[in-house]
Order: structure tokens, then C-alpha cells, then sequence
């Protein structure tokens, strides 16, 4: 036994004298220090990571079997469904990992507004984070057309038209996106091109850039108090515990019940009553037959709800260019939090009511608007998303002002 | 088991809260009540299928061995009594109606019916097989209270009987022009080819709930195990 201990330390040594494996480890795991007092908000990180890696090792065995061709992209599907070994299994697990994946990334960014985990000097992992969302919104898009049933080549059809709407240009440009005059095998060509290949990559390195600012500057805690401000003799922070073992195992349960979560929608309810798996989207995709009503799957629609709600033209601009506009602001708007944050403290423990209503108002807001997108549109549903995309525009607008004028609590030395 | 079961049908009503509630043109839908578990119903329901559907509909992405061996069905026997439309057991449920042709006979392409149970929703194929009523203004004679005008014709008139439409949009059978069957037959055996199109729109369906039971089962364990380690390493964080 221990000639075996022997023998792994010295390859760890050896690989030590020629890379630094080691000083990589106690960096970002052994030696990095986390504050102790991260509460249930802080595992959204961690399962996102968890996530990723499910949604890519699933996606190589969808890829061994599926045909990215319109003629066989729905049946490939269906071959994989019932033909392949356990391909029903992994074709679940990645339908499903799309949807919690949306689930946490939400949760976690909503971790990062209400603990201010944006602020001086984490902005960086912040707009990093939001180039993150947009990569990840980008690879659901192109993923969805993949199964060529009703819903993806339709949602495809009217995301894409949506570039139509930008003057002069516009219409070139869809005519661009598609590589066709309507979505058509070229479109699904490149469509998987994107989605198994250039957003893979380029939010697995937007991770690492991620974590690496993460890292560089520590993280933020539900106090927002800066755990470097107290150090022992040994310039180890007071109030931070070592990543590893902690965390690691403090994550473990919360790993273990994310997935307890996945596994009763894999194999109780995989189309989640049509909001994971879309009822039309059993229905191969016809050119010719445009379905009654066309929605999103659920992670888009507070934005899709955006765009519909514009329904005046006003200053020249037509309506379907406002819903474009703000539906586009709508995303952006988050880029700018750290700039528009003008607040004493960090965290909203210490923050007074003003903001605590802003904040509640925004995510209400943002659920109705969500729920609102799923529905086909009438009159009175219209007029309630209006009132709640300026709702959740004003929450950025004014907040300059309302973090400025809220009375803050007094935040303590310490980490509680 | 009693508990395996318990939980199972608990977790699965709780879960299968679905969107469809009325057909297209807002008719409330009956409830299939179907149950894929029961390999009898799903036996009885293949039967039908293949002597009614695959005539017209294929079912293009299910092979009769996968059938076979799902129902429990001796491969021979399905070959001597459930293979009208090709004679390799590996083969798909393809049928022989030349799509032109069938555009011509019926102004539409009958439906491939593999996944049809996850598109339409099993209440509602339900309902459509027991929605059919005699309208002489219809080519076919038929016409069908969930889906107006539909230009299928009513296949299963020998078993149901020709049922007509009285004035509040209820559907019965006269006793003048009764089918082999009585109308509690009709409707048993008309959820047992909904139970069947249920199978067939998803096979793993009659795997996915057992084998579940055992990996949550597990991740629970796991989940405990967890949870204790954690508690012990976090013993010294003060």
C-alpha cells in the first residue's frame, strides 16, 4: 500500500517539476479561501458547473446518433428514443438539463443582484457572467431546432424574422442568419454547427475566465463584507475556510439533490406537462403549416412577453422594432448593474426598504412576464405586460436614485 | 413493492399536470384514463391497432420485434397474426398506401401515428374515437364532435355501431343500428388503443418509472451519506 502512495507522490512530483499542478490546485481549490458564511444561495454556481458538464456529456452520445439533416433530424431522434441503448435515458437527461440549467443560472444570478455580488471590484465576473447567459441563451436557441419538430422549426422561423424588423439592413441579415429564404437544411446545418461546436467552446472558456476573476478577487458572502479586510498573522482571511475540503463537501448534498430533482422529471415527467418537451414539437416540422400558436419554451418567454407588449409605433419606428429594441435592452440591461448600483453596501441585509421593494417589484415583474409569454396573447393580457416591461425597465432606470436615497444599515466587521 | 407502487402512482399523477384540457374547438375532452402497465390492455390495444390503423397509418419509428418483446408477445405469433403489412420481424410499421394516393382518396395524408399519443395527448385521441357521429353531408358520412369535419373515415363503425349526435352535442348509439359491440366494449376497447398509441409514442414509458424508482431511491441513500460527511467535516468551522 504505501509503495503505491510512494509511487503516486512521486508522479505527482514529477509532474510537479514540469507543471505547475500544485500551485494550480492550492490557487483555485486547496488554498483558496471562501467565506464560511455562504448560505443556501451560493450553491447556484456549483450546479451550473454540474449541469454544463451533464448537457456536453450527453450531448456527444445525442450527437453518435443524430443526423443534422431535415430529412432525418426527427426520425434520428425518435431512432434514438427507442433504438439506441438507453438513448431515451441521455436524450432526457439533456432535454431536461436545458431547463434546469436555465432554473440555476436564474437562481444565481438573482444571488449575485441580491447580495450585490456585482459590485467593486467583482464587475468583471459580472459582465463575464451576463456574456455567459447570452452564450447559453445562444446555444438553447440553436439547440431547439435540432429535434426539426413544429416548434423548433417555427420558434427558429420567428426568432430569426425578428432581424427583419432592423432598417435597411434587416432583411439581408435574416436572409443571412438562415442561409435560405425560410429555415431549411442549411439553416439546421449551421444551426448544429453552432451548437455542438463555436458555443461549447466559447462558454467553456467563458467559465474559466469566469472563475479565474472569481478567484483573482475572492468571493462576495450574503454580508457583502470584504473577508480579506481581517487577517490572522499568517495572512490567511478570519472569516474564509479552505475550498477544499469544505465546499467541496458542502456542495456534495447539494449536487446529489440537484440531481434527485433531475431524476424525478427524467423518469416521472420528462415533458414536464409541456413546458420541457413542447407538445408540437412531436409534430415534424411542415413549412407549409404554421401552428396557431407559437411560444417559446419557458426561459425565454419574460423576454418574449417584451417584445409582444410593444404594440404602438411611435417616433417613426414601427412596433415590431420597439419589441425588438427592448426585448434586446431587456437582456443588456444587466451588463450595466454594477454601473447603476449606486448603493453604501452590498448586500440587501443591509439595505433599507426602498430598494427591497424595487427588487420585489422587479422580480414579479419578471414572472408575470415569464408566464404572460407562454400564453397566446388577448387584449388584457397585452396590457399587463406593458405595465410590467416598464415595470422592469424602471427597475434599472431609477436605480441610481433609489439605491442613492435608501437608508442602509450599518454593516458589521465581521461575517454573522 | 406496495410502497414502489404507492410512490410511483403518487409521483406520476402528481406530475403529469398537463395542458391539454379541451380539443381544439373547446369541447371538453373525456378522460382516456389509460394505463401502460397493464400488458393485457396494451396486448388487446396492439390488436386493434394493427388490424384498424396500419391499413392507412404507419407507425414508421416502431418495429414489431421492439413490439413483440415489450408485450410479451411471442415473435412468431406476431408474425402469423399481427404483421399484415410486411413480413420481417425487424421492420418498421410501415404501410403499403402510396402517399399520393391517399392524398387523392382523403384530401390528407393519414398521420404517422408513432409519437401521435405525445402530440395530441391521450385524452384526446380518446375522445376522437368515441366522437364519431353519422352526417350525411360528409363525404365519408361521419363526422366527429372533437374534430370537425375530419376527413377520416369511422373504421371502427363494425365495433361501435353508427352513433349519432342529439341536439345538446351528446353522442349515443340507437339500438337499431348496434355494433358487435356494446357500448361499454366499445369504450373499454377503445381505451385499450389509446393505451397501446400511448406505448407506442414513448416504449421506454413501460422501463422509465421501475427503473426511476431505484436511481432516486439511490440518490436519496447518496443524499444522507452526504449530508452526514458534510456535518463531520464542518464540525470545526466556528
Amino acid at each position: 500500500m504505501s509503495k503505491v502512495v510512494k509511487n503516486l507522490t512521486d508522479l505527482r512530483d514529477w509532474v510537479d517539476a514540469r507543471f505547475p499542478l500544485m500551485q494550480l490546485w492550492n490557487e483555485h481549490v486547496g488554498q483558496y479561501y471562501a467565506p464560511k458564511n455562504f448560505n443556501f444561495w451560493y450553491y447556484f454556481g456549483v450546479l451550473s458547473l454540474v449541469v454544463l458538464v451533464i448537457q456536453i456529456v450527453t450531448g456527444i452520445w445525442l450527437v453518435m446518433n443524430y443526423k443534422p439533416d431535415a430529412e432525418f433530424a426527427f426520425a434520428s431522434v425518435e431512432y434514438i428514443m427507442r433504438d439506441v441503448d438507453w438513448g431515451w435515458l441521455i436524450r432526457y437527461m439533456h432535454s431536461t438539463g436545458a431547463s434546469f440549467f436555465f432554473i440555476v443560472i436564474y437562481l444565481h444570478m438573482f444571488r449575485g443582484i441580491m447580495y450585490g455580488s456585482y459590485r467593486k471590484p467583482r464587475e468583471l465576473i459580472w459582465v463575464l457572467g451576463m456574456c455567459l447567459y447570452l452564450a447559453l441563451m445562444a446555444e438553447a436557441f440553436f439547440g431547439y431546432l435540432l429535434p426539426w419538430g413544429q416548434m423548433s422549426y417555427w420558434g427558429a422561423q420567428v426568432i430569426i424574422s425578428l432581424f427583419g424588423a432592423i432598417p435597411v439592413v434587416g432583411e439581408t441579415l435574416s436572409l443571412w442568419i438562415r442561409g435560405d429564404y425560410v429555415v431549411s437544411d442549411i439553416t439546421l446545418n449551421r444551426f448544429f454547427a453552432f451548437h455542438v461546436i463555436a458555443l461549447p467552446f466559447a462558454i467553456a472558456g467563458l467559465v474559466l475566465l469566469h472563475i479565474l476573476a472569481l478567484h483573482h478577487v475572492g468571493s462576495n458572502n450574503p454580508d457583502g463584507i470584504d473577508i480579506k479586510a481581517n487577517k490572522d498573522p499568517a495572512g490567511k482571511p478570519l472569516d474564509g475556510i479552505p475550498f477544499h475540503p469544505y465546499y467541496t463537501i458542502k456542495d456534495a448534498p447539494a449536487i446529489v439533490g440537484l440531481l434527485i430533482l433531475m431524476s424525478v422529471v427524467i423518469f416521472f415527467a420528462p415533458e414536464m406537462g409541456g413546458y420541457f418537451l413542447e407538445h408540437n414539437n412531436f409534430v415534424p416540422a411542415d413549412p407549409l403549416k404554421t401552428p396557431e400558436h407559437i411560444a417559446p419554451v419557458w426561459y425565454f418567454t419574460p423576454f418574449y412577453s417584451i417584445l409582444r407588449a410593444n404594440t404602438i409605433n411611435f417616433f417613426m419606428v414601427p412596433a415590431k422594432l420597439w419589441g425588438v429594441i427592448f426585448m434586446g435592452l431587456g437582456t443588456m440591461a444587466f451588463f450595466l448593474l454594477p454601473w447603476l448600483d449606486r448603493g453604501k453596501v452590498r448586500s440587501i441585509r443591509y439595505r433599507g426598504w426602498i430598494y427591497k421593494t424595487a427588487l420585489s417589484i422587479f422580480v414579479v415583474s419578471f414572472l408575470i412576464l415569464g408566464y404572460l409569454g407562454l400564453l397566446p396573447p388577448t387584449p388584457g393580457r397585452t396590457a399587463v405586460a406593458q405595465v410590467c416591461t416598464i415595470l422592469y425597465f424602471l427597475f434599472f432606470l431609477l436605480m441610481p436614485f433609489y439605491t442613492k436615497w435608501d437608508k442602509t444599515k450599518p454593516v458589521p466587521e465581521r461575517v454573522t | 413493492m406496495m410502497v414502489k407502487k404507492v410512490a410511483t402512482a403518487i409521483l406520476s399523477y402528481i406530475l403529469s399536470v398537463s395542458c391539454y384540457a379541451a380539443s381544439e374547438v373547446g369541447v371538453p375532452l373525456l378522460d382516456a384514463d389509460v394505463d401502460v402497465s397493464n400488458t393485457v390492455s396494451l396486448q388487446r390495444g396492439a390488436r386493434l391497432f394493427v388490424n384498424y390503423c396500419v391499413s392507412c397509418h404507419s407507425a414508421e419509428y416502431m418495429r414489431y420485434n421492439r413490439m413483440a418483446e415489450d408485450l410479451g408477445l411471442d415473435p412468431e405469433l406476431v408474425k402469423d397474426n399481427l404483421m399484415f403489412a410486411s413480413d420481417k420481424i425487424g421492420d418498421t410499421m410501415t404501410i403499403a398506401m402510396r402517399s399520393d394516393d391517399s392524398e387523392q382518396w382523403f384530401g390528407v395524408k393519414p398521420p404517422d401515428l408513432s409519437v401521435i399519443a405525445r402530440s395530441k395527448g391521450v385524452n384526446y385521441l380518446y375522445s376522437f374515437l368515441n366522437g364519431f357521429y353519422l352526417d350525411s353531408t360528409r363525404p365519408t358520412g361521419v363526422n366527429n364532435i372533437y374534430y370537425p369535419n375530419t376527413a377520416m373515415p369511422h373504421v371502427l363503425w363494425d365495433l361501435q355501431g353508427f352513433a349519432q349526435k342529439t341536439d345538446d352535442g351528446q353522442i349515443f348509439v340507437p339500438e337499431d343500428s348496434p355494433g358487435d359491440m356494446t357500448v361499454i366494449e366499445y369504450q373499454q376497447a377503445t381505451r385499450d388503443l389509446v393505451t397501446f398509441l400511448d406505448y407506442l409514442g414513448e416504449p421506454a414509458k413501460l422501463v422509465r418509472y421501475k427503473i426511476g424508482f431505484w436511481v432516486i431511491s439511490f440518490l436519496l441513500v447518496l443524499f444522507v451519506i452526504t449530508c452526514l460527511l458534510r456535518r463531520e467535516y464542518w464540525r470545526d468551522v466556528h
